[in-house]
């Protein structure tokens, strides 16, 4: 593999100068090892994914590849509810992430003055407090004696927080009167640990933004909303591009969240994969469920990246 | 009225930092508790029995120290490798550089669980067994991309004139990357380093796929001790996290504030 890639340029320029040759050799040399590490453990396992989706077989014997195109049919009709369900949250989670991210990222690219360096890192600073330990400190808050519960108590505002739970409840976000292992907090989990992904393009974005365009707006008569919805809006597409699709790539394959603050009537498709490998040791329909995954996302990707307009996708 | 007008954006953001940070709060404020049973919940007893005896549960250093080991190895090849290809995408015209670039992306756009489960079938089917290696091999994969698209967008940035003006000034090749090119050059790949460290570090669903009984990460330990009881000591390992990283970004910028200024 590695010597048909450095054999290609030299195929190209037969007759140029050694150093002309040796410069034309330079980008292949610097990829190699890069590229032959993300082929040997990422592509080729992506084959031998699709591979082992078509085996039958089991841990014990062995598989063999019998082209069973059946694994897929029988795992689409077991596990199409879970897979329904991590679209259906990743979306709402990308959406809300997008509606908390929007304002936040505005905030701090136009009107933090000189504490923008300070407001970033602390937007950053989550990252280094293991993704699970702040998991695990929304089932602190949350819990049904938990910090939210105690912070009304204290303040005489229980009112609230029942009316916010009257609407949780008929959206069906909580199936009664508790708040975690519900679909509320298992929404709420992935919106909360997927915001900084979706906070820093949008900032990369927004900074740029030349602020002389509003007022030029504003100058000739429009609204502050139509300012933002026919001048900002369009110019910052390329960064809600980019990230809705860090956070709902990632969002969509979680199932941390949704085993830390879900219930049974809770679970994600990445939780199936996980214990079809791992505990039930069918890698078949294990396989074959990362593979729809896969598709699913892909199509989604392609479809919204369309939509927006954009085909530029990093 | 007006003025809530005026600063909504400001107030809407504040309040958004504050739900960021909430969590954060909350690991602090619980390492400092004395739980009666055996999940950190309800704050019962203030103490700082978990900050004196930080190892007192045990296997909790043993998986700290495994996650910073391979977090610390994973991110220097990761940046080594990352790098190179970003220099040759940045740099250089070559054939298959859309396939180049697909082969980098696609790591990004793959859920974990899709990672982490077809590896598992490679080692499976090579009969590699599960461990640090694996492990290890794994993290390099993901980290890879990430940090080229770091650094790439930090070599794309450079003006190709300060380049140009070394060789002008009669510099080797070797001593314009090393005198120019490099340390301009330095600031995207610490950043892509940080970045593959903290996303090594940080890791479990891929992890967890690729690691055996006696390679427990810290993020293995802490998913296991959230099914079994949590003990304060991972809200103080916690809090140190995320308290030393906000140290060292303060310390950073203070030491690039004075460059600055000399300069």
């Amino acid at each position: 593999m590695a010597e048909a890639v450095l054999r290609a340029p030299r195929r190209e320029t037969p007759s140029a100068a050694v150093r002309h040759v040796r410069r034309n050799w330079v980008p292949y040399l610097l990829l190699a090892p890069g590229l032959i590490w993300l082929l040997i453990f990422f592509a080729v396992p992506t084959l031998s994914l699709a591979s082992q989706s078509l085996q039958t077989g089991d841990v014990d014997n062995g598989f063999v590849l019998t082209w069973h195109w059946q694994t897929y049919t029988d795992a689409l009709s077991s596990y199409w509810s879970q897979l329904l369900r991590s679209l259906v949250y990743a979306g709402v989670a990308t959406l809300l992430t997008l509606l908390f991210g929007y304002p936040l990222a505005w905030f701090i690219a136009h009107r933090s003055g000189r504490w923008k360096n300070f407001l970033l890192v602390l937007v950053i600073a989550p990252f280094f407090t293991s993704f699970l330990i702040r998991t695990l400190a929304w089932q602190t808050i949350l819990g049904d004696s938990g910090l939210l519960v105690d912070l009304t108590q204290l303040t005489h505002t229980t009112f609230l927080l029942d009316g916010f739970k009257a609407v949780l409840r008929a959206l069906g976000l909580i199936a009664n009167d508790q708040l975690l292992f519900s679909p509320f907090a298992v929404i709420s989990g992935l919106t909360y640990n997927f915001l900084p992904f979706m906070v820093l393009p949008l900032y990369a974005n927004l900074e740029r933004l030349d602020l002389r365009l509003t007022e030029a707006a504003a100058d000739l008569y429009a609204s502050p909303l139509e300012t933002f919805r026919r001048v900002i809006w369009p110019l910052s597409l390329p960064g809600v591009v980019a990230g809705t699709l860090l956070t709902f790539i990632p969002a969509t394959g979680d199932y941390i969240n949704s085993v830390l603050l879900g219930s049974t009537q809770t679970t994600m498709i990445g939780q199936v994969i996980d214990g079809q490998f791992l505990r039930v040791l069918d890698y078949p329909t294990a396989a074959a469920l990362s593979f729809v995954l896969m598709a699913l996302i892909i199509s989604v990707v392609v479809v919204y990246v369309r939509r927006a307009g954009t085909e530029e996708l990093v | 009225m007006s003025w809530i007008r005026r600063n909504l954006v400001v107030i809407v953001g504040l309040v958004v930092m504050v739900y960021v940070l909430l969590p954060n709060l909350v690991v602090i404020a619980y390492s400092f508790n004395k739980p009666n049973g055996r999940f950190n919940f309800q704050f019962t007893q203030f103490s700082f029995d978990a900050w004196t005896n930080a190892c007192g549960t045990p296997g909790i250093c043993d998986s700290l120290v495994l996650s910073l080991q391979i977090g610390v190895v994973a991110s220097l090849v990761a940046t080594v490798l990352g790098t190179m290809v970003a220099f040759a995408l940045g740099r250089h015209r070559f054939r298959g550089r859309a396939a180049t670039n697909l082969l980098i992306f696609l790591p990004m756009a793959t859920p974990e669980v899709v990672m982490g489960s077809s590896l598992l079938t490679l080692f499976i089917a090579l009969g590699v067994p599960s461990g640090r290696t694996t492990i290890l091999i794994a993290h390099i994969m993901f980290c890879l991309s990430f940090v080229v698209v770091t650094v790439k967008a930090r070599v794309a940035s450079l003006d190709p004139r300060l380049e140009e003006a070394a060789a002008d000034l009669y510099a080797s090749p070797a001593q314009t990357f090393i005198k120019v090119t490099f340390p301009l050059v330095a600031p995207g790949i610490a950043a892509g380093a940080l970045l593959a460290f903290s996303l090594s570090f940080d890791d479990y669903i891929i992890t967890n796929f690729n690691a055996s009984p006696s390679s427990v990460t810290f993020p293995m330990y802490v998913w296991g001790a959230a099914q079994r009881g949590v003990p304060v000591q991972i809200n103080v390992i916690g809090s140190i996290m995320f308290l030393g990283s906000l140290a060292i970004v303060a310390i950073g910028q203070l030491i690039s504030s004075r460059r600055t200024k000399v300069a």
